[in-house]
């Protein structure tokens, strides 16, 4: 409690609590600092084992590799924020890679035509997904775990193992995924514009905060007047809207798309999420730990390569990074929650 | 805020109602939980909202809140029929709802818990984060306490999401505020700065509805009383003129017997005995004994330390020294099975948190604690759960539908009958409860203190954690006294009385424990 029997508020029932939040939001900062430590070592790490992986062109494969996992990780974030999961991405990214393949093959349709394609596959599905996870009542895993199996299934049969080539895409479309300015490629520009947009939205905006709220504690939300079904349909359909996108960025940046273009790359997706820190219980992490996530498990796959170690040691190491992660997560939250606790109780007073 | 408790209620100028009910119906498919109910709510009024649990209250509220919508009947919004269609109509209309079981976002700050849907913005719709920080410390500096507005809501004790919740009614300037047991966890003086804000609120002009078990509350705060029975409307009426046995049997249709039923039991031998227990940081050096036969209540100020040493007693939490010893048994520490397996039981103060399995029908929650015997072949014996869950629930006079329902649906008394019905199937021969009736109505407390004094008399050996000094008074055989983690007095039942607990909570005289 924090009863101040007599007299005026005591001011320096403040400072403990003060403490707190700085407690708290030093916790939540070392976890994208610690991430991007990592991350440097790691790079550091294979620097001095091979000088050449910092070269102009390593950095850029670095990046143009990490640019489509950053996304997803961003539309995913949203998702995991509620409290919700969605394991459709890895193939609604599939289908929107293929429709805009096929859209473009043999014609000079533009690149925002491509892009505006690809985000409205994803919306359909996130339309969806989210309809049936909000206001089906249907468990988010179950959901999407069925989506991702019958897109997956729209995606072969329309494909019937066809591929669209290199050749039959616009020049344009190409260079999306090739160009730079200054030297930076495109697509991680993209990304980080779109990382940044939603990092603003979800702390700045009210409706941004809501799906905090709703992750931190469903019945609250709705007490609060909270839309919650809506909310959480915006944020299939922007997770949707984001795959669909990073669908489209997939075409340009390899030409080539068959039926099964990041199969498997759902759980990539999620575990990047949770290392960087967004908690799969909703309410907690930013979308910059996440996209740091991204990065470091793309890092990792490089590493490995330029290393030559096999790479079926990749998966392995994501999977030990993941259960560090949560590990280092329930820590953290239950000392955090003890020092809370202390801090309200040591003002304790009262009858 | 130091307001006298006597100022009483302005006179009564019938201002025009601000929100009323007319009417009103409102059944969960068999159940009417309303039934034609009339409420008028005035401003500068404050106005008691009286009956058992599952008389109706909590619907009623909810119906105002805007979380349920009437069946039949009206809801008058400044005489003018309204329809609300969720809680944001009902708080957009000045409404401000503060629920019994506090309902905060852990992860977010007191801050962002205070605006959560009506943050003030910046320029293109940006939450203005200063602003929220600001009026948030403004807000805390009005109800005088030192909540800074960054911490997150997780880990607040009771008392401070109470707080976190008025705080958030005051920051959108209620003209009703709704309040559903908000002193059930509260301390004196937390309570008294409580209702010299509802005063303050009262004389702004706000309308505000109290519900409260404690009957002295009600006289001291409010200026009229609405008591429901069963979901009807037995009377609307104000208080000044009422007596406190009057209202109640408005309240239960019946005269109660004596609240406090404590009958004589002879006193046996040692049951539990606690030496020298020691907790880093929660409580020291505490010892007692508790014989069979006996009620010894485990009095003290929240914070001081008694629901920790149950905790540590029952082997919850693993105190770091001394030793607890059961029917002469010395308990493995950090142990609950072992607890069990000694014969100790102990029912918690959170009962929807660790008391229940909400989602679990009435006869598993009593079968849970007994899974052993009803066991065979590793499978549970149905038939035989039922049986002894419909066993328990006629002797504790349980009021349910049908045992298969879910424990969730149950009035808060039924529920905590029913974490007793759990315990006691297990044949303890030491009972721990903590808080055992906190939120809960007249006529159920009645009840379970029959239940705790027919169980000692029967040779259970009872410890009680209470922060009720009448029910300390009326149901102990010997008061023990904690502050600040430490024992410090011990008190037969002659001397035990409400001023003597309280100063020797309060660290004024008393004496000191041997």
């Amino acid at each position: 409690m924090t009863t101040t029997v007599d007299g005026p508020p005591d001011t320096g029932a403040g400072a403990p609590a003060r403490g707190a939040s700085s407690l708290v939001e030093a916790v939540f900062r070392a976890r994208e600092i610690s991430i991007a430590g990592a991350l440097a070592l790691l790079i550091l790490g294979t620097y001095l084992a091979n000088p050449r992986f910092l070269s102009g062109q390593g950095v850029r494969d670095l990046l143009l590799n990490a640019s489509i996992l950053v996304l997803l990780a961003v539309g995913q974030s949203a998702v995991v924020i509620t409290r919700n999961i969605d394991l459709s991405v890895g193939s609604v990214v599939g289908l929107a890679a293929f429709a805009c393949g096929r859209f473009v093959a043999g014609t000079d349709h533009g690149v925002l035509a491509v892009l505006l394609l690809g985000a409205a596959v994803g919306v359909v599905c996130g339309l969806v997904s989210g309809a049936l996870v909000s206001f089906g009542g249907v468990p988010a895993l179950v959901v999407t775990l069925g989506m991702l199996y019958i897109i997956q299934g729209v995606d072969y049969w329309w494909a019937r193992g066809d591929q669209i080539g290199a050749a039959e895409v616009p020049d344009p479309v190409l260079r999306l995924g090739s160009g730079s300015v200054l030297g930076v490629p495109y697509l991680p520009l993209i990304a980080l514009v779109v990382l940044a947009a939603t990092a603003s939205f979800l702390r700045d905006r009210a409706s941004g905060r809501e799906l905090y709220a709703i992750g931190s504690n469903p019945e609250a939300a709705l007490l609060a007047g909270i839309p919650v079904r809506r909310r959480i349909l915006a944020a299939y359909v922007f997770s949707g809207a984001v795959a669909g996108f990073a669908g489209a960025l997939w075409l340009a940046r390899f030409g080539t798309v068959v039926a099964d273009n990041a199969h498997g790359w759902e759980l990539t997706v999620v575990s990047a999420v949770v290392v960087g820190g967004v908690a799969i219980t909703g309410g907690t992490g930013t979308v910059w730990g996440a996209a740091l996530g991204a990065l470091l498990l793309t890092t990792i796959g490089s590493v490995l390569v330029v290393l030559k170690v096999d790479s079926f040691w990749q998966g392995a190491l994501t999977g030990a990074l993941l259960l560090l992660a949560i590990g280092v997560d329930r820590v953290v939250n239950l000392r955090m929650t003890a020092a809370l606790r202390k801090r309200s109780a040591r003002h304790g007073n009262g009858v | 805020m130091n307001q006298p408790a006597e100022d009483p209620p302005p006179a009564p100028a019938p201002a025009a109602p601000v929100l009323a009910l007319r009417n009103v119906s409102k059944s969960f498919g068999a159940v009417r939980a309303l039934h034609e109910v009339s409420l008028t709510l005035r401003p500068g009024e404050v106005h008691a909202l009286a009956g058992e649990n599952g008389a109706g209250k909590s619907t009623l509220i909810k119906t105002l809140a805007g979380v349920h919508r009437p069946d039949g009947g009206q809801l008058l919004l400044d005489g003018a029929p309204v329809a609300f269609h969720g809680p944001a109509d009902a708080r957009d209309a000045g409404i401000a709802v503060i629920y019994q079981e506090p309902a905060l976002f852990p992860d977010l700050s007191i801050a962002e818990n205070i605006f959560m849907g009506r943050q003030p913005r910046r320029r293109l719709g940006r939450i203005d984060h200063r602003a929220v920080r600001g009026a948030t410390a403004a807000l805390m500096r009005r109800l005088g306490v030192g909540l800074t507005p960054d911490r997150p809501a997780r880990g607040l004790s009771i008392a401070d999401q109470q707080i976190v919740e008025i705080a958030k009614a005051l920051s959108f300037d209620a003209r009703v505020l709704i309040m559903d047991e908000p002193t059930a966890a509260l301390t004196g003086a937390e309570t008294a700065r409580l209702f010299s804000v509802v005063r303050t609120l009262r004389d702004e002009g706000a309308a505000v509805l109290f519900i409260s078990h404690r009957l002295d509350e009600i006289f001291e705060l409010c200026g009229r009383v609405t008591t429901l029975r069963d979901g009807r409307l037995i009377a609307s009426e104000p208080l000044a003129g009422l007596t406190a046995d009057a209202l109640v049997r408005r309240m239960v249709g019946r005269d109660l017997d004596d609240l406090y039923p404590k009958q004589d039991a002879t006193v046996g031998e040692v049951a539990l005995s606690v030496r020298r227990l020691t907790r880093e940081g929660a409580f020291r050096d505490v010892s007692f004994e508790v014989r069979r036969g006996e009620i010894v209540a485990l009095a003290g100020l929240v914070g001081a330390g008694r629901t920790e040493v149950a905790q540590a007693v029952f082997g919850v939490d693993r105190a770091d020294a001394g030793e607890v010893r059961v029917d002469g048994t010395v308990l493995r520490p950090g142990s609950p099975t072992a607890a069990m397996a000694a014969g100790l039981a102990l029912v918690p103060e959170d009962r929807r948190q660790r008391g229940l399995v909400m989602e679990m029908s009435i006869e598993r929650n009593i079968g849970l604690t007994g899974l052993g015997e009803l066991r065979r072949h590793g499978l549970v014996r149905r038939a035989l759960e039922r049986d002894r869950a419909a066993d328990w629930a006629l002797r504790l006079r349980l009021t349910y539908h049908r045992l298969a329902d879910a424990v969730g649906v149950l009035s808060g008394g039924n529920q905590q009958k029913v974490v007793l019905a759990k315990w006691l199937a297990t044949g303890p021969s030491v009972l721990v409860v903590d808080e055992p009736t906190r939120g809960i109505d007249v006529g159920t407390k009645a009840e379970v203190h029959r239940l705790l004094s027919a169980s000692a008399a029967d040779g259970l050996a009872v410890l009680m954690i209470s922060s009720d000094l009448p029910e300390v008074i009326g149901m102990a055989d010997r008061v023990l006294v904690m502050r600040e983690g430490r024992l410090v007095a011990e008190l037969p039942r002659g001397s035990a009385t409400e001023e003597t607990v309280l100063a020797a909570a309060a660290g004024v005289g008393g004496r000191a424990a041997p």
